[in-house]
């Protein structure tokens, strides 16, 4: 019989094995999927993970683009990250993100059609800052009244998105548009496009600052006393208090900084990539972050490989979906096993699997 | 720009290999479509993958289609966009107006390849053509059967985004009821969705709660026609036959026939005769159809209901002829005059006698 061994400390070498085998279970059961839809299972594969890079016809287009689909993942993940590590749950990014784009826009739009080196910068503010504000309810109501902050954060998303589409269809309507619903091309207003810094490489200001981020949480969780404080929270909240963590105070400081992050991508998004405040703006960003930031097992260095993977299958896969004909439903299911081999995984890390015989064991016992 | 030049290098490149081969004239015409939905939402997403189908099949190994379904208006649109035109498209066809931002973008990068899109009204680049159907024609039509067919004289219509579509759709629709029942009334909730099975079953809940015994939409999904079967309200199908989901009560339905309109433009493209256009068909063309009327509408219903598609599609009538006023009272057709099209395509009003506001 197979028994689950729970290991002292979490083993080094599976810590690093088991992204590369779910990779290679996921090409596996993904290639039945594929043959059994009648697909080549090995061109599918090659299209999704080896064409976005490498092939003459894509790579030149699809590898910068791996950047821009990445950017606002890992800028969003990484905010979160702090969050959960202290067991803080902010599930409404999707929220925040929406918000920090309105602002930015709403600044945009506001100076349009001034030309201002000003614009910019303070479209990043305000995209953090309606972010981080976005952030505070679900934080206040936590700390004031005690209220759950996964669906106070859950549902402001969806109050989000009512106001986007208000936005979209009313007050952010483009004058010019022939009364379609969207704002104005932000992209094409110089002083607030988000363009990339240097030609063809996907670089934009959204990835600096996804960097940025990451090498920020690095350092606040390694070498600042606040990143002990919320591993602290996290492992052993009694103990965090003995310690001297004001909870309530890591609660406003964990939702702002995710809020603040997520608010900043939209910001990006909606004067880069996205171009416009549209009623659909947000493509999920918010929620796909909270698997990146999981999958990159909540470290600021795995949560960029895990937002490029994950950017990769996105782009793969819609290689895939167009080449053969293959249905958007079988690309999720291989993303779906992805995610799920990825994490099923994690169980040799924390565990080591024993083989055992009932027959000899109950005899023990 | 030198992203811009690195592209339309690849792509002239793409070009020349398309002449160095010589042989070119054998290999299919390749089309690539972007869907909003899904083809199985049995709407608006469905009638365009019924309409590749059918030009695939009537061109058979001459042209070779592909699409990809479910994609979000944005980057993620332009990106699939490029892909294709990478992967060698020689046109692309886009299903959503919200797509236009991304297509202009891509069309200046790629001008060889023909975009076809519906709904739109951006044109920056001289491969990008707009076309679009006259649904309103067809709203005209169920709207005099509802108007017949009502016994509480309170019509419910579930609208998807206050967009000049949807608020065309609304007042061809009250215009005709009113037009063979003075009485009738319309209460109209704003799902913002274009797909949302849950929110557009709660609206119909809701409608036939506060006496509507009529539903329309103007979203894609089944949903509201299941919960009308169950209570017993009378309903349409949206963009397609959708009879077997509420086999009692589906009077008729609204048919979005995109095929005649695609298998003229790929043929077009084939034979080197494309050009950009920007073409609003209607009934007259066969672009909006009908599914067959259910035998619960009675035979003079009928008959007046095929009279006015008949009149409308020969042209003899148009829904939107005078007089007419705004909601707020004040003229806007005199007796037989028509609205044009550029009035249409932009309509933020309601006609009068509808009630509420139109949000945003």
């Amino acid at each position: 019989m197979l028994r689950l061994e729970k290991r002292p400390s979490p083993s080094k070498l599976w810590n690093y094995a088991t992204p590369v085998v779910a990779v290679l279970l996921t090409m596996i059961a993904g290639g039945i999927l594929f043959m059994a839809l009648g697909k080549n299972p090995f061109e599918a594969i090659k299209l999704i993970f080896w064409d976005p890079l490498f092939s003459e016809q894509f790579a030149s287009y699809s590898r910068p683009q791996l950047l821009i689909k990445a950017g606002p993942l890992i800028l969003i993940a990484v905010g979160l990250s702090v969050g959960f590590r202290a067991g803080i749950w902010n599930i409404g990014a999707e929220g925040q993100y929406i918000i920090g784009a309105l602002c930015a826009a709403a600044v945009a739009l506001a100076f349009y059609p001034a030309e201002s080196w000003l614009v910019f910068p303070l479209m990043i503010i305000a995209g953090a800052a309606g972010g981080w504000a976005w952030a505070m309810v679900p934080a206040i109501l936590k700390t004031r009244f005690n209220t759950n902050e996964i669906l106070v954060s859950l549902l402001m998303v969806y109050i989000a998105e009512k106001l986007l589409a208000a936005a979209a269809t009313g007050f952010m309507r483009n004058p010019q548009g022939s009364g379609f619903p969207g704002s104005r091309n932000i992209h094409n207003y110089a002083s607030a496009s988000n363009q990339e810094l240097i030609a063809n490489t996907g670089m934009h200001w959204g990835v600096v600052a996804a960097l940025i981020a990451v090498i920020f949480t690095y350092v606040l969780l390694q070498r600042h006393i606040l990143g002990f404080h919320v591993q602290l929270a996290g492992q052993a909240p009694r103990a965090a208090r003995f310690a001297g963590v004001a909870p309530a105070r890591l609660v406003l400081m964990c939702l702002g900084l995710s809020g603040a992050f997520a608010g900043m991508a939209g910001m990006f998004e909606v004067a880069g990539p996205a171009r416009l405040i549209t009623i659909d703006f947000n493509a999920g960003y918010g929620f796909t972050a909270i698997i990146v930031a999981f999958l990159g097992r909540l470290h600021p260095v795995g949560i960029v490989l895990a937002g490029l993977l994950l950017a990769l299958t996105y782009i793969g896969g819609e290689l895939a979906q167009f080449m053969l004909n293959l249905p958007a439903a079988a690309i999720q299911v291989f993303q779906g096993m992805l995610l799920f081999f990825l994490l099923a995984l994690d169980v040799l890390s924390n565990y080591r699997v024993r083989l055992s015989f009932p027959s000899r064991s109950s005899e023990v016992v | 720009m030198k992203r811009r030049e690195l592209l339309a290098t690849s792509a002239a490149a793409l070009g020349l290999a398309a002449v160095g081969t010589g042989a070119r004239a054998q290999s299919p015409l390749k089309v690539g479509f972007v869907y909003i939905g899904p083809p199985g939402d049995f709407g608006y997403t469905y009638g365009h993958d019924q309409a590749r189908l059918a030009a695939q099949e009537h061109f058979g190994s001459a042209v070779e289609t592909s699409y990809v379904e479910n994609v979000p208006e944005g980057p993620d649109a332009e990106r699939i966009m490029t892909q294709m035109a990478l992967s060698g498209a020689d046109m692309i066809v886009a299903t959503s107006f919200g797509y236009g931002p991304s297509l202009n973008a891509v069309a200046q990068r790629f001008p060889n390849i023909a975009f076809e899109h519906a709904t739109g009204y951006l044109q920056e680049a001289p491969n990008v053509s707009l076309f679009s159907a006259r649904f309103y024609e067809g709203r005209a039509v169920i709207g005099t059967i509802a108007g017949r067919m009502t016994t509480s004289n309170k019509i419910g219509y579930i609208a998807s985004f206050p967009i000049p579509e949807v608020i065309r759709g609304i007042n061809a629709a009250y215009i005709h009821a009113k037009k063979v029942n003075p009485d009738v009334e319309l209460s109209v909730v704003w799902v913002f969705s274009w797909f949302d099975p849950a929110q557009e079953a709660a609206a119909a809940q809701a409608l036939i709660e506060q006496g509507c015994d009529i539903i329309m939409q103007h979203t894609d999904s089944t949903a509201p026609l299941s919960v009308a079967q169950e209570r017993g309200a009378l309903t349409f199908g949206q963009a397609s036959d959708m009879t077997q989901f509420a086999p009692d009560v589906h009077l008729t339905a609204i048919i979005d026939n995109w095929a005649p309109y695609y298998i003229e433009r790929i043929q077009a493209k084939l034979d080197g005769t494309w050009a950009a256009e920007n073409v609003w068909l209607g009934i007259g063309a066969g672009e909006v159809a009908f599914a067959p009327f259910n035998d619960r509408i009675p035979a003079e219903v009928q008959e007046e209901a095929n009279a006015l598609i008949e009149a409308i599609g020969s042209g003899a009538y148009h829904p939107f002829t005078g007089p007419l006023n705004k909601q707020d009272g004040s003229a806007w057709l005199a007796e037989g005059e028509i609205a044009d099209d550029g009035t249409l395509l932009g309509m933020s009003f309601y006609v009068e006698g509808i009630t509420g506001e139109i949000p945003g």
